[in-house]
């Protein structure tokens, strides 16, 4: 087993929080965070369910990454979809994930969605919505199909077809229109793809790729980048530059031994008879 | 105005055919007034694996001595060398441990990682200042001029550059954004790493 850390504790460190809000009160703004702008959608279908996200991350009006991956793995049939502070939905989902695999162990049971559900919640509320953390949470297991969704103060709601982030009130619009119990899994499929699509056009914090994932019963379908309706197309033109253009000053060559030979000195072999 | 800015400074790693290639600028500054033009922000890690640290200088000093803390237990650990992934994921969660107090910095990784078949690829990655870990393919960028070299590396990026290509595409990006940026500049560095060499060029720059 790991050993703890002896000389410090495990968890959060604030060592820099007395720094830094002097910093803040001196009118230094803390720095933002990248933040998933996102349109995370998730709805019920007949034997499962289907999650969906689009695939950037911003950093304010900046867009960080255009290929980012939002639907986390919880267990092999709970998967977690993030919005909000980017660190947040990554490492409070890895938590969650890591503590849902020791309790499998433990109980030696296939684990529920709403134990992840309760895991996450529990950890949101204790940290008052500082954890800015926006869940979309669905999977299935021995009780049936559940979607949840909770929000960074640890609030909770259970329904047929939900989103969140940025964009979840263009994808709501078509969910509303669309939406029918006990859909197919394609047009569960489609409508998701729909509601995505309808946040990366319509809303800015959202954009690039969709990304779905179809949960059922026995198997798990993580579809990365289902749809690319917005892939850059060969440039026309290459800028690469005539070689010598950039004047240097200095210059340091460090080379690696890639390649041994070996020499054998001597004769006499090993006798092994 | 953001402590982010308060002594300047940019990064930006780049991919290319079998090699990968990281650049910096050699600024410090007091606010508006310049203090070094030597300022190595950049730090070799292991053999194939480089680490840009733009932000808050004393940052920069505070989080690489504690990465190379962890890093150097995690080699008597493991008793081998760190893989590039692995060391990103060190550091993402060496920055989130801070989430409530960051650390003023925006790290940006550069590396080669060994695949199963004993080849090696190009890797890098940079993070948010809390530890958001981005993988890209192409090029990251962080610092004071990041607005702006996403601009340049976005129009002069191109898939498969050769090494030397590499090092001009790099290095014209990195002083064309940093140009435009009056924090960033006073010189700069480019390290290409390839898979039997480290080329390190400092770059003739201008110097205002």
């Amino acid at each position: 087993m790991a050993t703890p850390n002896v000389y410090r504790s495990p968890g959060f460190d604030f060592t820099n929080e007395i720094r830094n809000s002097f910093l803040v009160e001196k009118g230094l703004p803390l720095p933002k965070a990248t933040s998933t702008g996102t349109t995370i959608v998730g709805c019920l279908f007949k034997d499962g369910i289907v999650l969906g996200a689009d695939t950037r991350a911003t950093e304010g009006p900046i867009v960080a990454d255009k290929n980012c991956e939002k639907i986390h793995y919880i267990t092999e049939s709970i998967r977690c979809c993030g919005a909000g502070t980017a660190a947040d939905t990554e490492f409070t989902t890895a938590l969650i994930s890591s503590n849902m695999e020791l309790h499998a162990l433990q109980t030696g049971r296939k684990p529920r969605v709403v134990t992840a559900m309760t895991m996450l919640k529990q950890m949101l509320f204790r940290y008052q919505g500082n954890i800015g953390a926006a869940l979309v949470l669905g999977g299935v297991d021995s009780t049936g199909p559940h979607l949840f969704t909770i929000h960074p103060h640890g609030s909770t709601d259970k329904l047929p077809y939900v989103t969140m982030g940025s964009g979840s009130l263009a994808a709501m619009a078509v969910f509303e229109s669309g939406w029918k119990p006990n859909m197919e899994r394609e047009d569960a499929l489609n409508l998701v793809k729909a509601a995505i699509a309808a946040g990366i056009f319509n809303d800015l914090g959202s954009g690039s790729n969709i990304d779905a994932c179809i949960i059922t019963a026995s198997h798990t379908e993580m579809l990365r980048n289902v749809e690319m309706p917005n892939e850059r197309v060969q440039k026309e033109k290459d800028y690469k530059f005539r070689r010598g253009t950039t004047a240097w000053k200095k210059e340091d060559v460090r080379k690696f031994v890639v390649d041994e030979q070996l020499t054998l000195i001597g004769g006499d072999e090993m006798d092994t008879s | 105005m953001s402590i982010m800015d308060h002594n300047g400074g940019s990064v930006i790693a780049m991919v290319g055919k079998d090699c990968v290639a990281i650049a910096s600028d050699l600024r410090l500054g007091n606010q508006a007034l310049g203090i070094s033009s030597n300022f190595q922000r950049i730090f070799p890690v292991t053999d194939r694996i480089y680490l840009g640290l733009p932000g808050l200088a004393t940052d920069v000093a505070t989080l690489h001595e504690r990465l190379r803390f962890r890093l150097n237990m995690y080699t008597i650990k493991e008793e081998r060398e760190i893989e590039p992934e692995t060391f990103a994921h060190l550091v993402s969660s060496t920055l989130y441990e801070h989430r409530f107090g960051p650390y003023f910095i925006e790290p940006v990784m550069a590396g080669m990682s060994k695949t199963p078949s004993g080849g090696l690829k190009p890797f890098i990655a940079a993070t948010d200042l809390i530890g958001c870990l981005n993988f890209a393919k192409d090029f990251v960028v962080a610092g004071t001029a990041s607005s702006k070299l996403y601009g340049v590396a976005e129009g002069l990026w191109e898939p498969d550059l050769e090494p030397e290509d590499l090092f001009e595409t790099i290095s014209q990006t990195l002083m064309n954004a940093v140009d435009r940026d009056a924090f960033s500049g006073w010189g700069g560095i480019v390290h290409v790493i390839t898979k039997d060499k480290v080329i390190t060029r400092t770059l003739k720059a201008r110097m205002d």
